[in-house]
C-alpha cells in the first residue's frame, strides 16, 4: 500500500483535479493528493481500485508517470456502471482509490537490452508508465520500439504524446489501425503484422504486450516466431479482478492470482492460462 | 553485370531458397517503381505479376458502391504482394495502390508459371511459402473481422 490507508480494503478519497476525453469511449481522470499527503509511488504497470460511492469498484491501471507521483493518473473506457459514472465525474468530485496494487513491468530486468512494447487499443495506459521510464532514462537501454494497434485512427490513445514519440530520433514508433478511415496514410492492419520487420534484435530484447487476450495470444506468438525467447515476453492479465490483494478468489486461476502474482506476468509462466476459456 | 539475384535472395520471403531456383526467379524479375498514387494492379484485370516489396508503402482496396475505395491492408518492405497470379482464373480480387513512392521487384507470372510447372521442386517450395502468406493473410483478416479493441460490455 502506499502508505496512508490503515487497510488495504479501505480506501482513500481522492480529489478529481482534470478530466480529459481521449477518444470517444476513453477517458482520463487526474486525481491530486490533499495537502500534506504523501507522493503516491507506484511501479509502471500496476493498478488501483477505483471506487465510485454508491456504484461500485473497479481496478484500473495507472497510465500516468511514476516520475511524478504527485499526481494520480488513471485512463480508461466507460462499459461499466462505475467507469460510465466516472466518465460523468466532474473536476472537484471525489474518488476512492485503494492501491497500488499488483506486479509492474520487468523496467529494471530490461535494462541494456532492447525494449519492444506492444500495445493494443487501450493497453496502451497501462503501458504508458513504462515509456514514461524508458525514455526518463534512454542511454540505459538499447532500441525502444513501440508498437501499437487500434480500432480506427479516431481511437488512437494519447494521440498527441505518440505523434511526439514518433517524432523522436531515439526510439521506433510504428501504428496499425483494423479500418482506416479517409486521410489516413498509415499502416492498415493487424499489430502482429508490425513485429516481424521491427528494428530490434531478437536475442537481447525484451518485449512488454499489453490489450485484448487474444492480440496479447498472437503478438507472442509472432515473437516466438521471430526468435524472442519466452522469458523475455512479459503481458498484462485483466480477469476478474475484484479485491486486488488475493483475498476474495474471484481472479484466481489455480494457484495463480491475477491481481496478487500479476497482473504482468512472463509468458512462459502464463501460458498456459492463456489458453483456459472460462476463468 | 549486376543482377537482382543479391536483392531477391536477401528478401525474407526468399530467403534460404536454393541458388539454382533464385536464378530460374531472376530470369523472370525486372525492377518496378510506382509513384504516390498509381495502381500496381486493378480489380478484375489478369493476375500478371506478383510484387516483392523492397520500400515504400501499398494499399490493397476494395470498391465499395457508395463508400467508394475502402483501404482493407497495408504492405510495404519485406512484403509480397498479389497471389492471385498461382491460382485460376488468375485475376485480381482487389486494388493495390501505391500510397508512397514504392520500389519493388515485378515478377512475371507466366514466366512463373512455366518454371513452377517445369520445376516441381521450386513449385512446390514456392507454393509453401505462398500457403503460409495466405494463412498470415486469413488469421489477420479474422482477427480484424472480431474487432477486438470493441467495446465490451
Amino acid at each position: 500500500m502506499n502508505g496512508l490507508a490503515q487497510s488495504p480494503m479501505l480506501p482513500d478519497l481522492y480529489t478529481v483535479q482534470q478530466v480529459r476525453r481521449e477518444t470517444d469511449d476513453t477517458f482520463t481522470l487526474e486525481l491530486g493528493l490533499a495537502a500534506g499527503r504523501q507522493p503516491f509511488r507506484f511501479l509502471a504497470g500496476q493498478f488501483n481500485m477505483l471506487y465510485v460511492r454508491g456504484i461500485g469498484e473497479v481496478p484500473i491501471s495507472i497510465s500516468g508517470d511514476p516520475g511524478s507521483p504527485e499526481t494520480l493518473v488513471h485512463t480508461t473506457r466507460a462499459v461499466g456502471a462505475v467507469t460510465r459514472a466516472m466518465r460523468t465525474m466532474k473536476v472537484g468530485d471525489m474518488l476512492g482509490v485503494r492501491g497500488p496494487f499488483g506486479v509492474g513491468w520487468p523496467v529494471e530486468q530490461a535494462v541494456g537490452h532492447d525494449v519492444l512494447v506492444v500495445a493494443g487499443g487501450i493497453g496502451l495506459a497501462p503501458l504508458r508508465p513504462t515509456v514514461y521510464q524508458l525514455l526518463a532514462n534512454r542511454d540505459r537501454y538499447g532500441k525502444i520500439v513501440i508498437l501499437y494497434g487500434t480500432r480506427t485512427p479516431a481511437d488512437i490513445l494519447f494521440r498527441k504524446e505518440v505523434e511526439a514519440w514518433r517524432a523522436r530520433l531515439d526510439i521506433e514508433v510504428y501504428v496499425t489501425v483494423d479500418r482506416a478511415t479517409e486521410g489516413w496514410h498509415g499502416n492498415i492492419g493487424v499489430v502482429t503484422k508490425l513485429i516481424p520487420r521491427a528494428p530490434f534484435d531478437r536475442t537481447r530484447t525484451v518485449a512488454m504486450i499489453c490489450g485484448p487476450e487474444i492480440m496479447m495470444r498472437f503478438t507472442a506468438l509472432e515473437l516466438e516466431k521471430r526468435g524472442v525467447d519466452t522469458d523475455h515476453i512479459y503481458l498484462s492479465m485483466e480477469r476478474n479482478m475484484k479485491c486486488g490483494i488475493g483475498l476474495c478468489g474471484h481472479c484466481q486461476c489455480g494457484a495463480t492470482f491475477i491481481c496478487k502474482d500479476g497482473p504482468v506476468f512472463r509468458y512462459d509462466a502464463i501460458q498456459g492460462l492463456l489458453s483456459q476459456r472460462e476463468i | 553485370m549486376h543482377t537482382l539475384e543479391p536483392i531477391l535472395a536477401e528478401h525474407p520471403f526468399l530467403k534460404g531458397l536454393k541458388q539454382e531456383h533464385l536464378a530460374l526467379l531472376v530470369g523472370c524479375a525486372s525492377n518496378v517503381r510506382f509513384e504516390a498514387g498509381a495502381f500496381v494492379f486493378r480489380q478484375g484485370q489478369e493476375a500478371n505479376h506478383f510484387y516483392i516489396l523492397r520500400d515504400g508503402k501499398v494499399a490493397v482496396e476494395l470498391f465499395a458502391p457508395q463508400k467508394g475505395a475502402v483501404a482493407i491492408d497495408t504492405y510495404g518492405e519485406g512484403d509480397v504482394l498479389g497471389w492471385s497470379w498461382l491460382i485460376p482464373p488468375y485475376h485480381w480480387r482487389f486494388d493495390a495502390r501505391a500510397i508512397e513512392p514504392t520500389r519493388a521487384i515485378s515478377l512475371d507470372a507466366r514466366c512463373m508459371r512455366t518454371k513452377c510447372e517445369d520445376d516441381h521442386e521450386l513449385g512446390y517450395e514456392l507454393m509453401k511459402r505462398f500457403a503460409r502468406i495466405i494463412e498470415q493473410r486469413l488469421d489477420a483478416t479474422r482477427w480484424q473481422l472480431l474487432d477486438v479493441y470493441g467495446v465490451r460490455s
